[in-house]
């Protein structure tokens, strides 16, 4: 890579603005979909955005809400007289602490003093749709992706090029996307017109300038201004296109340490989530919808409840009932003292053993390759269940119809679909509805597009309560059965060793999509890979889990190689590494991995490793658990990991996402399921689907390897490694192999 | 009739069901929202709070069973303008994610230090049983260790 990057510019010439988008604003396109805006803010200072597929002249006129009288676009970063700097980023919070991660991106490019760099999640408008994910999803920024090109693209990017406009937070792509490709741009082109403004200012060549810390300086003259002072000045200089990006030498801010800043917020009470909102006047209601998918609603004696405490009303709907009191208490009793009847949407003698048949039916019908004549043939089947994300934060949301309007506040990983969700369930126009995103209570994909049934509820059922605003609160047992799961998936791989004990055949068919078929791709080199989908059978509605297709294909994948090296008699560590001659990062990786757990040194009696090595998301990750079996019971005492995430923007919220994805795959290697039965899951609350808790959660050791490569994501790759590495522990441990999660012993 | 209680100090009078649980007669009563709501039946631990400096899962609480008793939530934790060494630590060692569970974990590690300054990773193991979905228990042994770590250092 050269040492200035620089994005491609499709069209150098500047934009011809048309009639809406002369005044105040100027537009400059830097590639064929996206382009760099900039104005002067009503009371002085600069306003520059870069957008996305979404981002066009004519849009420059939309003004979101609480704009008035500040000038603000809708765009990415305001610098402000009093030399603050407001970057607006058009992701939510969730934890995953991205906001701070792709803020520091732009001060980095921008020269900013990040102790005057405020934070701000941009309202759902079309305007901040995060188009950048597209982008970052393909390969047009000389990024190597290894077999690129025999792969398809991942999940999110697919999922995004599927949509119109979205605005979401997933795919680990906040930073590895908005930032490194929208935000690292906004901020080198609000310092170049930062120093024009500056040598207009000073009278003097612009190369005599430099930006640091907020502020132009130059130096021969000793004379300098900060960013604020000179903001209103810039915002008149010419836009630049295809701004240059600084080299990764010349970091100051990224690749250091830095707080978040909505945690002093959650240590003290008042973090406000979607649950916490308190609207004047509102009502509350809970719900209880058809257990069965497909269920409608079929008859319902609302008398039991109508007498109750604080009970204002029944509200049916086609497929779930919902009683609406003065309290969530109340609302909660009430609708227990129900028995509403539910049809079983023709699927009511459904169980997981039935669903499991459809799999292997399935499979069965596609057919797994056949090992030409070989050594060693080795062939194995793999099943994962269904799983609910169990986010910390049951289902919530709070609607208000009135006067023609509708509000909606509520946690979403994606406001401007669920804003179209909540328009199209009220019937109304997108610019009639408002949504008042909250912070999530925890995502891992289950508030992501097409997972608003909370969101239609809701507004359903303030069509009963308006003018009043009604907060719909899901018991945690609602949330658990009426999940957007991870889907129930069946893998059968067959492969041969030659007499050299290496893998010459690699045939995977799995159950699943077209989009999963990347995960499902082992990145060996092996000469004979064969990897197809076999259709994918459904029953309970799906959704994207923490890590997507590579939570299972990790397992699948990486319990079969482990599988090969056993019965080539290799040690796992070393055949995986004999197969990554094309793959140095993966390579790489792994080395760390192994030199970091000690990988081969003795271990106490009764402890036994394993290993898993699984891209995802950009990134690389390679895991060693350390197991003990106790009391009949798999304990997983310590886990160690590497990992090349390119550049770990933040190191310290890198660790935190490796750390927890780590804690999150651990308690689905070990307690998660959600069974079927009469077509209804089974699994109701946290004791029958229970989390890893501080007493039996591992301790975890994290190195980056810094491979200087592109930024990767990490809100998922931490999960994918650990219940393969975990399981092929158990099997140096026990050696019983286990094929299923969650993983138990027989 | 009125179930009277302290909350955070502060001499509180609610007229509602004596059944109510405490966490729904706090968060919707009182409008104290920090304290949050995760199962309903007292298994993860996101709604606990101190009930005369005991913890409890105010889910699986009656509000009339803390009648005449002083209940703290996570808004009265911190004393006298200074937050408390728990919460401290968390800001310092970045503990929350999601930050959901994070009220209730913190009134749990707070109540265990209480009762038990110089906790090791075992006796805050068994004292504290609640969920964090987001999997911040490593950050949250660190943190308690700095905690005891000081108690130590101060006590020599």
């Amino acid at each position: 890579m050269s040492e200035h990057e620089r994005p491609p510019v499709d069209e150098q010439a500047a934009e011809t603005p048309t009639d809406e988008s002369q005044e105040p604003s100027r537009l400059r396109k830097w590639s064929r979909r996206a382009f760099i805006g900039a104005g002067t803010l009503a009371g002085g200072g600069l306003v520059l955005g870069v957008g996305g597929v979404l981002f066009s002249p004519n849009r420059l006129r939309v003004m979101p809400d609480g704009s008035e009288g500040n000038g603000q676009l809708g765009t990415w970063i305001r610098i402000t007289p009093d030399n603050r700097i407001n970057v607006l980023i058009p992701h939510c919070e969730m934890g995953q602490g991205a906001l701070t991660g792709v803020a520091m991106l732009c001060a980095e490019e921008m020269e900013a003093d990040w102790q005057l760099v405020d934070i701000e999640q941009a309202p759902p408008e079309d305007i901040y749709a995060n188009g950048y994910l597209v982008r970052a999803g393909l390969d047009e920024f000389g990024v190597k992706i290894p077999r690129w090109l025999e792969r398809p693209l991942d999940y999110v990017s697919y999922k995004a090029m599927d949509m119109a406009s979205i605005q979401t937070t997933g795919g680990s792509m906040s930073t590895r996307g908005t930032g490194q490709f929208g935000m690292r741009v906004a901020g080198a082109a609000a310092k170049l017109m930062l120093l024009d403004a500056g040598a207009e200012h000073f009278a003097v060549p612009v190369e005599e300038l430099t930006a640091r810390a907020s502020r132009v300086t130059h130096e021969a003259s000793g004379q300098s201004a900060t960013f604020g002072e000179l903001a209103s000045l810039a915002s008149t200089m010419k836009v630049p296109n295809g701004p240059p990006l600084k080299p990764r030498s010349a970091y100051r801010l990224v690749g250091t340490s830095q707080n978040r800043a909505d945690i002093p917020g959650k240590v003290v009470g008042e973090a406000q989530y979607g649950i916490d909102v308190v609207v004047p006047d509102m009502v509350y209601a809970t719900i209880t919808a058809a257990p069965i998918p497909g269920g409608r609603l079929a008859s319902l004696d609302p008398a039991p409840a109508m007498g109750m405490p604080g009970v204002l009303d029944v509200v049916q709907l086609e497929d779930a009932v919902a009683v609406v009191a003065d309290g969530y208490w109340n609302a909660s009793q009430a609708l227990a003292a129900l028995n509403p009847q539910f049809t079983d949407g023709g699927v009511g003698g459904v169980d997981t053993g039935a669903i499991r048949g459809m799999h292997a039916t399935a499979i069965d019908d596609e057919g797994v390759g056949e090992a030409p004549e070989s050594a060693r043939i080795v062939t194995a089947e793999y099943c994962v269940p269904y799983l609910s994300h169990a986010t910390m934060e049951p289902m919530v949301a709070t609607a208000r119809i009135a006067n023609g309007r509708l509000e909606v506040w509520a946690g979403t990983q994606d406001p401007l679909s669920s804003r179209r969700v909540a328009a199209r369930a009220a019937d109304l126009d997108e610019e009639d509805v408002t949504l008042h995103n909250q912070q999530l209570g925890g995502g891992f994909g289950r508030r992501l597009p097409g997972t608003y049934d909370y969101i239609e509820q809701a507004v359903e059922i303030a069509k009963a309560t308006s003018p009043r605003a009604v907060k719909l609160v899901w018991s945690r047992e609602e949330d658990m059965c009426h999940g957007y799961f991870r889907p129930f998936v069946m893998s059968r791989q067959a492969g041969a060793l030659d007499a050299e004990g290496r893998a010459v055949f690699w045939s995977h068919v799995y159950t699943g999509g077209f989009s999963d078929s990347m995960a499902a791709r082992p990145v060996y080199g092996v000469d004979d890979l064969d990897v197809r989908s076999a259709g994918m059978p459904e029953h309970l509605r799906t959704g994207a889990w923490r890590s997507v297709a590579s939570s299972q294909h990790g397992f699948f994948v990486e319990s079969f190689v482990d599988e090969m090296a056993h019965a080539a008699g290799r040690d796992p560590v070393d055949f995986r590494r004999s197969m990554l001659d094309e793959e140095p990062r993966h390579a790489a990786v792994l080395e760390r991995v192994a030199e970091l757990s000690g990988w081969g040194t003795a271990l106490p009696e009764g402890r036994a490793r394993g290993v898993a090595l699984v891209e995802s998301f950009g990134s690389i990750v390679a895991q060693v658990a350390e197991v003990s079996v106790e009391n009949g019971a798999i304990r997983v005492h310590h886990v160690y990991c590497a990992v090349d995430c390119g550049i770990a923007v933040n190191p310290q919220q890198a660790l935190a996402q490796v750390q927890g994805g780590i804690i999150f795959g651990t308690s689905s290697a070990l307690f998660h399921e959600i069974t079927v039965q009469g077509g209804a899951p089974v699994q109701r609350n946290f004791p029958e689907y229970d989390m890893v808790r501080l007493n039996n959660a591992p301790l975890v050791s994290v190195a980056f390897v810094d491979s200087g490569a592109s930024i990767g994501g990490l809100g998922e790759p931490g999960v994918p490694p650990v219940a393969p590495a975990i399981a092929n522990a158990v099997y140096a441990l026990t050696g019983q192999r286990l094929r299923d999660l969650p993983l138990r012993l027989a | 009739m009125a179930i009277e209680f302290t909350l955070n100090g502060t001499l509180t009078s609610l007229e509602v069901d004596p059944a109510m649980p405490l966490l729904w007669a706090i968060r919707e009563q009182t409008g104290l929202t920090g304290t949050k709501f995760g199962c309903g039946i007292g298994a993860c631990g996101a709604c606990t709070v101190h009930v005369d400096g005991t913890p409890v899962r105010s889910c699986s609480t009656p509000v009339e069973s803390v009648a005449g008793r002083e209940v703290t939530t996570i808004e009265g934790l911190a004393q006298n303008g200074e937050l408390h060494p728990v919460q401290r630590a968390w800001i310092e060692h970045q503990v929350p994610q999601c930050g959901y569970c994070q009220s209730g974990m913190i009134m749990a590690v707070a109540a265990a230090l209480e009762q038990n300054p110089r906790a090791t990773d075992e006796d805050l193991q068994a004292a504290v049983t609640n969920i964090c979905r987001c999997g911040t228990y490593q950050r949250i042994r660190e943190a308690v260790q700095s905690i005891t770590a000081t108690t130590e250092a101060s006590s020599v």
